[in-house]
């Protein structure tokens, strides 16, 4: 596989960057893996600034290690700029909602069986649900183009829905079947 | 170990434990009494046990977020409510039911506020710092490898075959999301086509997220607040 040609963070584009974060940290309503398909548009499709394979990588790398979900969002600052980039995502990704939460937790005790917050929790769902699938999908773009690498994805699925096991297991399983393809 | 999909709660049910693959068998005894007779209120005089310092809830939270893989949640509620009993289940539900809500990881915001209930910022900060801290170095170590190895043809390989795990992996929890949305008010039908179009607004089309969230959520919350009309 060739590497593909990405445009490098030019400094002037980190305000920019973080300000996206701050954003994303906002709509960040189902979780921080959510809104990987709009960091993926923003980063990707939109800038160049990193190639498909970089951000499936960057996420599964972030898989591997324990805690959070949310530092696959230090991985990808990383990517972008090494630890002066981890620190503008991952300070951009939690700084809104961090301040939201301990202004509004005690706000949102009070109101969380009122009508307005469930109707919000309620219409939201489903759109949880389409967010989580398409980060899925996006994910899957660097497999899709070699059949051993969509039938590992395909593979993963049917295991995850029938047994539970560890993703760690699972992750290193699709590194071996990978580095074998390499 | 924690099932993957633990991090990204069904917001259709704010209050439902995340599934655990061991029963709950240690709730037992005089647990389960303190349980029923603790009011559902977060973090009162009522909790079983209460952290000492800021720094002992750093060094619990830094503990249960280095076991969490794939999803620290279940850890947190393993660690939070039977092995230090800081809380009782209701009051952990209680707390998950109003992260939920607010923007942000889950897990995150739970932490947050606990630590908040408990030694106001600090307190959260300690939480916070706990929970994100000590995987966060992990995951530089990681991606410092990932940079420099990134060229070598069988790394390259072996992160693509970690990366089509990662996606299987996402798309099974994004698919075991569905069956909650049964119990939606806005009845299957109407919040299965929600989602499908979000996915192709989102993955197909490329919908800027705003827009998606301010239009189609929008609508969807309106219609909700309307069927949930006393």
């Amino acid at each position: 596989m060739t590497p593909a040609v990405t445009v490098p963070v030019a400094s002037g584009d980190w305000g920019a960057i973080f300000a996206q974060y701050l954003l994303l940290s906002l709509l960040s309503i189902g979780g921080a893996i959510g809104t990987a398909p709009e960091m993926h548009r923003f980063l990707v499709e939109q800038h160049h600034w990193m190639t498909n394979e970089q951000f499936s990588a960057s996420v599964a790398i972030a898989q591997a290690a324990p805690g959070p979900n949310l530092l696959f969002v230090a991985v990808l600052g990383w990517g972008l700029g090494g630890l002066f980039g981890m620190c503008v995502t991952m300070t951009g990704i939690l700084l809104p909602s961090t301040t939201l939460t301990l202004a509004a937790a005690r706000w949102g005790e009070a109101r969380r069986s009122t009508r307005g917050v469930q109707a919000f929790v309620m219409g939201m769902a489903p759109l949880t649900v389409g967010l989580v699938v398409s980060t899925g999908y996006i994910l899957g773009m660097p497999s899709y183009g070699n059949p051993w690498l969509l039938a590992t994805m395909v593979l993963t699925v049917a295991v995850c829905l029938r047994v539970k096991l560890s993703p760690l297991w699972l992750i290193a399983a699709g590194g071996l079947v990978g580095a074998f393809l390499a | 170990m924690a099932p993957p999909e633990t991090t990204l709660d069904p917001a259709a049910e704010p209050a439902k434990l995340p599934e655990r693959d061991e029963a709950p068998s240690m709730m037992t005894g005089a647990t389960t009494v303190e349980d029923a007779a603790a009011p559902h209120s977060i973090l009162d005089d009522n909790s079983p046990r209460a952290p000492k310092s800021p720094g002992e809830i750093f060094r619990v939270f830094t503990r249960l977020a280095l076991q969490g893989f794939g999803g620290v949640l279940p850890i947190a509620q393993r660690e939070l409510v039977e092995r230090e009993r800081w809380l009782t289940r209701e009051q952990f539900l209680e707390l998950l039911a109003v992260a939920q809500v607010l923007p942000g990881p889950n897990v995150v915001n739970l932490s947050l506020m606990f630590g908040d209930r408990a030694f106001g910022w600090r307190g959260g900060l300690a939480a916070l710092g706990g929970m994100i801290l000590a995987p966060w170095c992990v995951v530089m170590v990681l991606a410092v490898g990932y940079a420099h190895y990134a060229q070598h043809p069988v790394v390259a390989g072996a992160l693509r075959g970690m990366g089509a795990v990662a996606a299987g992996l996402i798309l099974s929890t994004g698919l075991k999301l569905v069956p909650a949305l049964r119990r939606n008010v806005l009845g299957a039908p109407a919040a299965m086509v929600l989602a499908v179009l979000t996915f192709a607004g989102i993955a197909l089309l490329r919908v800027p997220l705003f827009w998606m969230l301010a239009g189609l959520g929008g609508l969807a919350c309106v219609t909700a607040w309307r069927r949930l009309a006393p």
